[in-house]
Protein backbone atom coordinates (compact mmCIF):
# COMPACT_ATOMS: atom_id res chain seq x y z
CA UNK A 1 0.00 0.00 0.00
CA UNK A 2 1.57 3.42 -0.96
CA UNK A 3 1.36 5.89 1.58
CA UNK A 4 -0.29 9.53 0.08
CA UNK A 5 0.56 12.91 0.69
CA UNK A 6 -0.77 15.96 -0.43
CA UNK A 7 1.35 18.87 -0.67
CA UNK A 8 -0.80 22.27 0.27
CA UNK A 9 -1.59 25.75 1.62
CA UNK A 10 -4.49 27.09 0.72
CA UNK A 11 -3.00 30.35 -0.37
CA UNK A 12 -1.58 30.10 -4.19
CA UNK A 13 2.36 31.01 -5.30
CA UNK A 14 3.83 29.71 -2.14
CA UNK A 15 6.11 26.69 -3.57
CA UNK A 16 3.55 23.87 -3.46
CA UNK A 17 4.61 22.77 -7.04
CA UNK A 18 8.56 23.37 -6.41
CA UNK A 19 7.64 21.11 -3.23
CA UNK A 20 5.52 18.78 -4.85
CA UNK A 21 8.47 18.28 -7.59
CA UNK A 22 11.26 18.02 -5.20
CA UNK A 23 9.73 16.02 -2.74
CA UNK A 24 8.80 13.30 -5.15
CA UNK A 25 12.33 13.52 -7.10
CA UNK A 26 13.77 13.22 -3.18
CA UNK A 27 11.75 10.26 -2.47
CA UNK A 28 12.06 8.61 -5.20
CA UNK A 29 16.02 9.25 -5.60
CA UNK A 30 16.01 7.29 -2.03
CA UNK A 31 14.99 4.41 -4.33
CA UNK A 32 11.01 4.68 -3.44
CA UNK A 33 8.70 4.02 -6.28
CA UNK A 34 6.51 7.24 -6.25
CA UNK A 35 4.52 9.20 -8.62
CA UNK A 36 3.29 12.98 -8.52
CA UNK A 37 -0.31 13.92 -9.85
CA UNK A 38 -0.69 17.24 -10.93
CA UNK A 39 -4.84 18.10 -8.84
CA UNK A 40 -4.38 21.92 -10.96
CA UNK A 41 -7.15 20.98 -13.74
CA UNK A 42 -7.21 23.42 -16.41
CA UNK A 43 -3.78 25.06 -14.74
CA UNK A 44 -1.06 22.22 -15.34
CA UNK A 45 2.30 23.22 -14.48
CA UNK A 46 4.07 20.37 -12.64
CA UNK A 47 4.91 18.95 -15.73
CA UNK A 48 6.85 22.29 -16.59
CA UNK A 49 8.63 22.24 -13.27
CA UNK A 50 9.35 18.47 -13.57
CA UNK A 51 10.57 19.54 -17.58
CA UNK A 52 8.32 16.54 -19.04
CA UNK A 53 5.98 19.08 -20.71
CA UNK A 54 6.13 17.91 -24.25
CA UNK A 55 5.01 14.68 -23.12
CA UNK A 56 2.34 14.98 -22.08
CA UNK A 57 -0.18 12.98 -24.32
CA UNK A 58 -3.28 11.69 -21.98
CA UNK A 59 -4.05 13.41 -18.55
CA UNK A 60 -5.37 12.36 -15.07
CA UNK A 61 -9.27 13.30 -16.04
CA UNK A 62 -8.42 10.89 -19.28
CA UNK A 63 -7.62 8.24 -16.85
CA UNK A 64 -10.80 9.49 -14.57
CA UNK A 65 -13.08 9.31 -17.75
CA UNK A 66 -11.60 5.85 -19.21
CA UNK A 67 -10.57 7.25 -21.50
CA UNK A 68 -6.72 6.15 -21.38
CA UNK A 69 -5.21 3.77 -18.92
CA UNK A 70 -2.36 4.97 -15.94
CA UNK A 71 0.10 3.19 -18.25
CA UNK A 72 -0.70 5.83 -21.22
CA UNK A 73 -0.91 8.60 -18.97
CA UNK A 74 1.83 7.96 -16.59
CA UNK A 75 5.08 9.99 -17.46
CA UNK A 76 8.42 8.65 -16.68
CA UNK A 77 11.13 10.72 -15.40
CA UNK A 78 14.23 11.41 -17.51
CA UNK A 79 16.40 11.39 -14.59
CA UNK A 80 15.05 8.51 -12.44
CA UNK A 81 13.08 5.04 -13.22
CA UNK A 82 11.52 5.13 -10.10
CA UNK A 83 10.10 8.21 -10.57
CA UNK A 84 6.37 8.92 -12.71
CA UNK A 85 4.07 12.13 -13.36
CA UNK A 86 0.35 11.90 -13.95
CA UNK A 87 -0.26 15.41 -15.42
CA UNK A 88 -3.61 17.51 -15.00
CA UNK A 89 -5.66 18.10 -17.70
CA UNK A 90 -5.59 21.75 -19.68
CA UNK A 91 -9.15 21.98 -20.81
CA UNK A 92 -11.62 20.82 -19.04
CA UNK A 93 -12.89 22.29 -15.38
CA UNK A 94 -12.31 21.24 -12.13
CA UNK A 95 -15.61 19.33 -11.36
CA UNK A 96 -14.04 16.69 -13.68
CA UNK A 97 -12.70 15.82 -10.43
CA UNK A 98 -14.68 13.05 -8.90
CA UNK A 99 -14.72 11.90 -5.04
CA UNK A 100 -15.02 7.71 -7.04
CA UNK A 101 -13.03 8.91 -10.00
CA UNK A 102 -10.27 9.97 -7.82
CA UNK A 103 -10.60 7.34 -5.35
CA UNK A 104 -10.30 4.69 -7.97
CA UNK A 105 -6.69 6.02 -9.42
CA UNK A 106 -5.37 5.81 -6.30
CA UNK A 107 -6.46 3.23 -5.36
CA UNK A 108 -4.71 1.41 -8.39
CA UNK A 109 -1.64 3.49 -8.05
CA UNK A 110 -1.67 1.87 -4.50
CA UNK A 111 -0.68 -1.40 -5.68
CA UNK A 112 2.49 -0.20 -8.13
CA UNK A 113 3.67 2.40 -5.54
CA UNK A 114 5.51 3.44 -2.42
CA UNK A 115 4.66 7.26 -2.68
CA UNK A 116 1.66 9.27 -4.10
CA UNK A 117 1.86 12.93 -4.03
CA UNK A 118 -0.59 14.56 -4.82
CA UNK A 119 0.08 18.22 -5.92
CA UNK A 120 -3.11 20.30 -5.23
CA UNK A 121 -3.92 23.37 -6.53
CA UNK A 122 -4.31 27.21 -4.23
CA UNK A 123 -7.72 27.38 -2.75
CA UNK A 124 -10.35 25.54 -1.27
CA UNK A 125 -12.64 24.25 -4.61
CA UNK A 126 -12.78 21.32 -5.31
CA UNK A 127 -9.71 20.48 -7.28
CA UNK A 128 -7.65 21.26 -3.55
CA UNK A 129 -10.48 18.80 -1.78
CA UNK A 130 -10.14 15.87 -3.96
CA UNK A 131 -6.35 16.10 -3.52
CA UNK A 132 -6.24 16.72 0.38
CA UNK A 133 -9.18 13.97 0.49
CA UNK A 134 -7.48 10.72 0.16
CA UNK A 135 -4.34 12.06 2.42
CA UNK A 136 -2.52 9.86 4.66
CA UNK A 137 -0.27 12.86 5.45
CA UNK A 138 -0.28 16.75 4.21
CA UNK A 139 2.78 18.73 3.91
CA UNK A 140 1.67 22.36 4.59
CA UNK A 141 3.41 24.83 2.55
CA UNK A 142 3.36 28.20 4.18
CA UNK A 143 5.72 31.12 3.91
CA UNK A 144 6.56 33.11 7.01
CA UNK A 145 3.94 35.92 6.11
CA UNK A 146 0.67 36.75 7.38
CA UNK A 147 -2.18 35.51 4.68
CA UNK A 148 -0.44 32.32 4.06
CA UNK A 149 -0.10 31.37 7.71
CA UNK A 150 -3.89 32.68 8.24
CA UNK A 151 -4.80 30.02 4.73
CA UNK A 152 -2.49 27.47 5.75
CA UNK A 153 -4.50 27.14 9.50
CA UNK A 154 -8.07 27.08 7.01
CA UNK A 155 -6.26 24.31 5.40
CA UNK A 156 -5.65 22.39 8.48
CA UNK A 157 -8.94 22.93 9.58
CA UNK A 158 -10.29 21.31 6.28
CA UNK A 159 -7.62 18.00 6.43
CA UNK A 160 -9.30 17.78 10.47
CA UNK A 161 -12.64 17.67 9.35
CA UNK A 162 -13.41 17.08 5.72
CA UNK A 163 -10.56 14.42 4.72
CA UNK A 164 -11.95 10.82 4.44
CA UNK A 165 -9.65 10.20 7.62
CA UNK A 166 -12.07 12.27 9.23
CA UNK A 167 -15.04 11.24 7.89
CA UNK A 168 -14.13 8.00 8.70
CA UNK A 169 -12.85 8.85 11.92
CA UNK A 170 -9.23 6.61 11.33
CA UNK A 171 -6.31 7.93 12.77
CA UNK A 172 -6.27 11.79 11.94
CA UNK A 173 -3.74 12.44 8.95
CA UNK A 174 0.21 13.55 9.68
CA UNK A 175 0.09 17.22 9.18
CA UNK A 176 3.63 18.60 8.80
CA UNK A 177 4.99 22.61 8.33
CA UNK A 178 6.82 22.97 5.32
CA UNK A 179 8.60 26.90 5.47
CA UNK A 180 9.34 28.18 2.47
CA UNK A 181 10.83 31.83 0.81
CA UNK A 182 12.31 31.74 4.44
CA UNK A 183 14.97 34.97 4.69
CA UNK A 184 16.83 34.34 8.11
CA UNK A 185 18.64 37.92 7.60
CA UNK A 186 15.10 39.65 7.54
CA UNK A 187 13.64 37.86 10.25
CA UNK A 188 16.96 38.76 12.59
CA UNK A 189 15.74 42.66 11.45
CA UNK A 190 12.58 41.99 13.07
CA UNK A 191 10.64 42.06 8.94
CA UNK A 192 9.92 38.60 8.64
CA UNK A 193 7.82 35.42 10.84
CA UNK A 194 10.48 33.04 12.40
CA UNK A 195 10.50 29.72 12.42
CA UNK A 196 9.45 29.64 15.79
CA UNK A 197 6.52 32.14 14.94
CA UNK A 198 5.04 30.10 12.64
CA UNK A 199 5.31 26.88 14.65
CA UNK A 200 3.90 28.18 17.74
CA UNK A 201 0.65 29.98 15.25
CA UNK A 202 0.15 26.66 14.02
CA UNK A 203 0.97 23.99 15.65
CA UNK A 204 2.10 21.19 13.87
CA UNK A 205 5.72 19.47 13.88
CA UNK A 206 8.33 20.52 11.49
CA UNK A 207 8.92 19.15 8.10
CA UNK A 208 11.98 21.70 6.70
CA UNK A 209 12.67 25.58 6.21
CA UNK A 210 13.26 26.20 2.69
CA UNK A 211 15.55 29.08 2.34
CA UNK A 212 14.71 31.84 -0.04
CA UNK A 213 16.90 30.91 -3.02
CA UNK A 214 17.99 32.03 -6.77
CA UNK A 215 18.22 28.30 -6.99
CA UNK A 216 14.56 27.78 -7.25
CA UNK A 217 13.96 30.06 -10.08
CA UNK A 218 16.27 28.67 -12.22
CA UNK A 219 15.25 25.07 -11.57
CA UNK A 220 11.87 26.11 -12.86
CA UNK A 221 13.22 27.86 -15.92
CA UNK A 222 15.25 24.35 -16.99
CA UNK A 223 12.62 22.08 -15.73
CA UNK A 224 14.92 20.48 -13.14
CA UNK A 225 13.48 19.55 -9.65
CA UNK A 226 16.01 22.17 -7.51
CA UNK A 227 16.52 19.03 -5.38
CA UNK A 228 18.62 18.00 -8.24
CA UNK A 229 20.33 20.68 -7.65
CA UNK A 230 22.97 19.44 -4.47
CA UNK A 231 25.02 22.75 -4.40
CA UNK A 232 22.09 24.41 -3.85
CA UNK A 233 20.71 25.46 -0.50
CA UNK A 234 17.06 24.84 -1.22
CA UNK A 235 18.20 21.78 -3.09
CA UNK A 236 20.06 20.63 0.34
CA UNK A 237 17.03 21.68 2.14
CA UNK A 238 14.37 19.72 0.51
CA UNK A 239 16.88 16.97 0.81
CA UNK A 240 16.93 17.36 4.66
CA UNK A 241 12.66 17.65 4.74
CA UNK A 242 12.87 14.19 2.23
CA UNK A 243 15.25 12.82 4.87
CA UNK A 244 13.04 13.93 7.62
CA UNK A 245 10.02 12.40 5.70
CA UNK A 246 11.20 9.06 5.82
CA UNK A 247 11.80 9.50 9.32
CA UNK A 248 15.64 10.38 9.91
CA UNK A 249 16.15 12.70 12.36
CA UNK A 250 18.57 15.81 10.62
CA UNK A 251 19.31 19.04 12.42
CA UNK A 252 17.74 22.34 10.92
CA UNK A 253 19.87 24.66 8.35
CA UNK A 254 19.68 27.53 6.65
CA UNK A 255 18.02 29.37 9.50
CA UNK A 256 20.54 31.41 10.35
CA UNK A 257 22.32 34.57 9.10
CA UNK A 258 24.84 33.59 6.64
CA UNK A 259 27.42 35.09 7.63
CA UNK A 260 29.57 37.54 5.04
CA UNK A 261 32.96 37.57 4.61
CA UNK A 262 34.88 40.64 4.35
CA UNK A 263 35.04 40.63 0.70
CA UNK A 264 31.67 39.95 -0.06
CA UNK A 265 30.63 42.37 2.73
CA UNK A 266 32.76 44.73 0.26
CA UNK A 267 31.26 43.77 -3.34
CA UNK A 268 28.30 42.11 -2.26
CA UNK A 269 26.68 38.80 -2.69
CA UNK B 1 22.65 50.34 2.71
CA UNK B 2 24.52 53.19 3.47
CA UNK B 3 26.17 53.91 7.17
CA UNK B 4 23.02 55.97 7.92
CA UNK B 5 20.69 53.23 7.34
CA UNK B 6 22.50 51.09 9.45
CA UNK B 7 21.52 52.93 12.95
CA UNK B 8 17.68 53.85 11.22
CA UNK B 9 17.25 49.77 10.55
CA UNK B 10 17.46 49.71 15.10
CA UNK B 11 14.49 52.38 15.29
CA UNK B 12 12.17 50.69 13.44
CA UNK B 13 9.78 49.18 14.27
CA UNK B 14 9.21 45.21 14.20
CA UNK B 15 6.46 44.58 11.99
CA UNK B 16 7.29 40.56 12.66
CA UNK B 17 6.06 41.16 15.89
CA UNK B 18 2.95 42.64 14.67
CA UNK B 19 2.06 39.84 12.35
CA UNK B 20 2.89 37.52 14.76
CA UNK B 21 -0.14 39.04 17.18
CA UNK B 22 -2.42 40.07 14.74
CA UNK B 23 -2.61 36.16 13.62
CA UNK B 24 -3.04 34.60 17.09
CA UNK B 25 -5.81 36.35 16.77
CA UNK B 26 -7.40 35.97 14.25
CA UNK B 27 -6.46 31.87 13.85
CA UNK B 28 -7.95 31.97 17.56
CA UNK B 29 -10.90 33.27 15.83
CA UNK B 30 -11.14 30.81 12.96
CA UNK B 31 -10.56 27.89 14.77
CA UNK B 32 -13.56 28.53 17.48
CA UNK B 33 -15.60 28.61 13.89
CA UNK B 34 -13.66 25.14 12.77
CA UNK B 35 -16.40 22.89 12.40
CA UNK B 36 -19.65 25.15 11.81
CA UNK B 37 -22.29 24.18 9.84
CA UNK B 38 -21.72 26.84 6.55
CA UNK B 39 -24.99 27.54 7.01
CA UNK B 40 -24.53 29.65 9.92
CA UNK B 41 -23.38 32.89 9.48
CA UNK B 42 -26.15 33.37 7.45
CA UNK B 43 -28.68 31.56 10.23
CA UNK B 44 -27.31 34.03 12.22
CA UNK B 45 -28.25 37.26 10.31
CA UNK B 46 -31.35 35.82 9.94
CA UNK B 47 -32.22 35.29 13.59
CA UNK B 48 -30.79 38.98 14.01
CA UNK B 49 -32.91 40.50 11.54
CA UNK B 50 -36.30 38.71 13.10
CA UNK B 51 -35.40 39.95 16.46
CA UNK B 52 -34.97 43.44 14.94
CA UNK B 53 -38.28 43.71 14.10
CA UNK B 54 -39.65 43.66 17.30
CA UNK B 55 -37.11 45.28 19.28
CA UNK B 56 -33.81 47.49 18.89
CA UNK B 57 -30.45 45.08 19.15
CA UNK B 58 -27.21 45.48 18.30
CA UNK B 59 -25.41 42.88 16.50
CA UNK B 60 -22.74 42.24 18.97
CA UNK B 61 -25.41 41.86 21.63
CA UNK B 62 -26.96 37.99 20.13
CA UNK B 63 -25.01 35.44 20.30
CA UNK B 64 -25.28 32.16 18.41
CA UNK B 65 -23.11 28.87 18.96
CA UNK B 66 -23.45 26.08 17.97
CA UNK B 67 -22.48 23.35 20.29
CA UNK B 68 -21.85 19.29 18.94
CA UNK B 69 -22.12 17.51 22.82
CA UNK B 70 -21.18 14.00 21.51
CA UNK B 71 -22.25 12.02 17.84
CA UNK B 72 -26.11 12.37 18.14
CA UNK B 73 -26.99 15.68 19.97
CA UNK B 74 -25.70 18.92 19.09
CA UNK B 75 -26.94 22.46 21.00
CA UNK B 76 -27.74 25.76 19.15
CA UNK B 77 -27.34 28.31 21.95
CA UNK B 78 -28.80 32.05 20.98
CA UNK B 79 -28.04 34.42 23.18
CA UNK B 80 -29.75 37.55 23.13
CA UNK B 81 -29.41 40.86 25.68
CA UNK B 82 -32.55 42.98 25.16
CA UNK B 83 -32.18 46.69 25.69
CA UNK B 84 -33.32 48.07 29.08
CA UNK B 85 -36.58 49.79 29.01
Amino acid sequence: MAQIIVVTSGKGGVGKTTSSAAIATGLALKGHKTVVIDFDIGLRNLDLIMGCERRVVYDFVNVINGEANLNQALIKDKRCDKLFVLPASQTRDKDALTKEGVGKVLEDLSKDFDYILCDSPAGIETGAMMALYFADTAIVTTNPEVSSVRDSDRILGMLQSRSRRAEQSLEPVKEYLLLTRYAPTRVKTGEMLSVEDVQEILAIPLLGVIPESQSVLKASNSGVPVIVDQQSDAGQAYADAVARLLGEDVPLRFVAEEKKGLLKRIFGS
Amino acid sequence: MSLLDYFRSTKKSNTAATAKERLQIIVAHQRSQRGDPDYLPLMKQEIIEVIRKYVHVDEDQVSVALDQNDDNLSVLELNITLPER
